[in-house]
């Protein structure tokens, strides 16, 4: 009797923030259901999350990586657009578009590099410094591109752009590799020493040091996942539309980070769940799009992401505070 | 017996400060010994030297009757000398089995873990040194245990470091006696498997219970040694103590 409990409590202990992020799923689902069963069984609904989703995805779950290893970004939203703005503009550019992408993606990685390494080195408070990056970066694209946006209608013609982003017997190819991304990232972040280090680092980096872990490598890494996060979420999200807007990604910033802590990863660093900020995603993009499926207005929307942020965080709470 | 390590006349001098001044130690192979002193006696800068965090300014330092030159952190690790400092260096939010292989992980191609083994390895070192409870496996979250049990599964990381001297700096601060029970326990199942403690504390009823030999240190010199067998009670090395450091 006594081992089956040691075997629940430790099952809790690692899978109780997910589930608790699964359950709010639920109940929005359930909630959405009863408020609007027509709207709620129509395809189309569905779709545009799906479309959607993909993108939140890419920026959500490396930075469940990231603040798991005690640090937080949010020039996430601005390396979203100067990597789409390496792509759009090498496309137009003439420039195979594959090349384009992995081009771009480096972009990202080499941001994240840089922000990690300002933060990590000089010893930033990464939310302020990281605050900074997002305003200057963005202050760079608008004056480079002079707040217009590039149109890439080229790329629809390269393999690339099926692969990537096509239509696969009526589902988009960027629901098939935000799948993929988030099995790697699972296997990555609970079963691969890079996001054992992490928890470790994220827990207590002093002992972390003391047991032989670069803190400073791991860290730098976590923000070099993040910008390449960030970087694919923005290069497919600008082949879908086949515009690079200068504006890009802004929309997304706060809508990460909810996502991550609707999801169950606490801010405190040392916890993360893949799956957990799976269901905050959906949560979130189910309350982007559900919220005018069921007939009310969009102003509604802001509300409600509030509220469910806010209840996610008492939710989780019953799980516990922080160990030391 | 064999030495495990033996520091022959080692000082060590900080600016105009001798912190340790022609100091002898050595532990051979299944013995705990127990370093006591004041405050200020030179029991940190002796473990540092001992653990290769600082090279001794003079004398020699022999593991296994061998001379060592140049002796670091790096070369005691290598030797089988694994220290336990106050913090114990744990992640209280990850399981005991992420601690006992945190920076040491064993792992497939391309960084994967070799997660079953890890901890099937980890349930064993952990049932060695003597955890009982059925409540505690090597899942458990480190957070969930007592701080006696923390101590143990830093004493299990050290044993899983093929550590031959354990150097546990005072393990027993600020537990029960209950917790401080536990402590003795895991250094007990060490010694069983025929390895070194050098257990360092200022309560003399605990150094006294759980070591074979004593080393007083004081004003940076090893003031007398003694085994356990020269006394019958603590208050009796409380004595030796005092009375060696007046004179002294």
């Amino acid at each position: 009797m006594s081992n089956n409990n040691s075997y629940l409590s430790n099952y809790f202990h690692r899978n109780g923030r997910a589930l608790g992020s699964i359950g709010y799923f639920v109940l929005l689902m359930v909630i959405f259901f009863i408020g609007a069963p027509e709207a709620w069984i129509r395809p189309n609904l569905h779709q545009s999350v799906f479309v959607m989703m993909p993108t939140l995805i890419f920026l959500t779950i490396p930075l469940v990586f990231l603040v798991a290893s005690g640090e937080i970004d949010l020039s996430f939203a601005s390396t979203y657009a100067v990597a789409a703005y390496v792509f759009a503009l090498l496309v137009k550019n003439g420039v195979d578009p594959a090349i384009c992408f992995v081009l771009g993606v480096f972009t990202g990685a080499a941001i994240g590099a840089l922000v990690g390494t300002l933060i990590v080195v000089f010893r930033l408070s990464s939310l302020v410094a990281s605050l900074g990056v997002l305003f200057l970066l963005r202050g760079v694209i608008l004056l480079l591109t002079n707040s217009r946006s590039i149109t890439i209608m080229e790329v629809e013609n390269h393999w690339i752009y099926p692969l990537l982003v096509g239509n696969f017997y009526g589902f988009p190819m960027q629901i098939f590799w935000a799948a993929i991304f988030i099995i790697f990232c699972y296997y990555f972040f609970n079963k691969h020493v890079f996001g054992i280090h992490i928890q470790h680092v994220g827990d207590n980096s002093v002992s972390a040091e003391q047991m032989g872990i670069n803190v400073n490598s791991v860290k730098i890494k976590a923000f070099m996942f993040v910008g390449i996060g960030s970087a694919i979420g923005g290069i497919f999200t600008t082949m879908i539309t086949y515009t690079f807007f200068p504006t890009q990604g802004f929309g997304y910033l706060l809508l990460a980070l909810a996502a991550v802590f609707v999801g169950g990863t606490p801010y405190w660093g040392g916890l993360g769940t893949i799956i957990g900020a799976v269901f905050g995603v959906g949560i979130i993009a189910y309350m982007e799009i559900g919220i005018i499926a069921i007939g009310w207005s969009g102003e509604w929307r802001q509300f409600f992401n509030g509220l469910i942020i806010l209840l996610a965080l008492l939710g989780h709470r019953l799980h516990g505070e922080r160990v030391r | 017996m064999e030495n495990i390590i033996e520091l022959n006349e080692v000082t060590k001098r900080f600016g105009g400060i001798t912190a340790l001044n022609k100091a002898s130690i050595k532990v051979t192979k299944g013995e705990v010994v127990g370093l006591i002193g004041d405050n200020g006696a030179g029991k940190s800068t002796l473990i540092k030297t001992l653990v290769g965090v600082y090279s001794p300014d003079e004398g020699d330092i022999l593991i296994r009757g061998e001379k060592v030159n140049a002796w670091n952190a790096l070369k005691a690790r290598e030797s089988g000398i694994e220290t336990v400092f106050q913090d114990r260096a744990l992640t209280p939010q990850q399981s005991i089995v992420k601690n006992i292989f945190m920076g040491k992980e064993l792992r497939y191609p391309f960084g994967f873990i070799k997660e079953k083994e890890q901890i099937f390895e980890a349930n064993r070192l952990i049932r060695e040194i003597g955890f009982t409870s059925k409540l505690i496996n090597a899942e458990s979250p480190v957070g969930n245990l007592s701080g006696g049990e923390r101590q143990g599964v830093a004493i299990a990381r050290a044993i899983y470091n093929n550590a031959e001297l354990i150097v546990l700096d005072e393990p027993t601060n600020n537990l029960s006696l209950n917790e401080t029970q536990k402590v003795f326990d895991f250094v007990l199942n060490v010694k069983k498997s025929n390895r070194s403690v050098l257990f360092i504390g200022h309560n003399i009823y605990h150094v006294y219970d759980i070591s074979d030999r004593f080393v007083i240190l004081d004003r940076g010199e090893v003031v007398h040694q003694l085994n356990k067998n020269d006394i019958s009670t603590p208050e009796e090395l409380m004595k030796i103590m005092r009375e060696t450091i007046r004179t002294h």
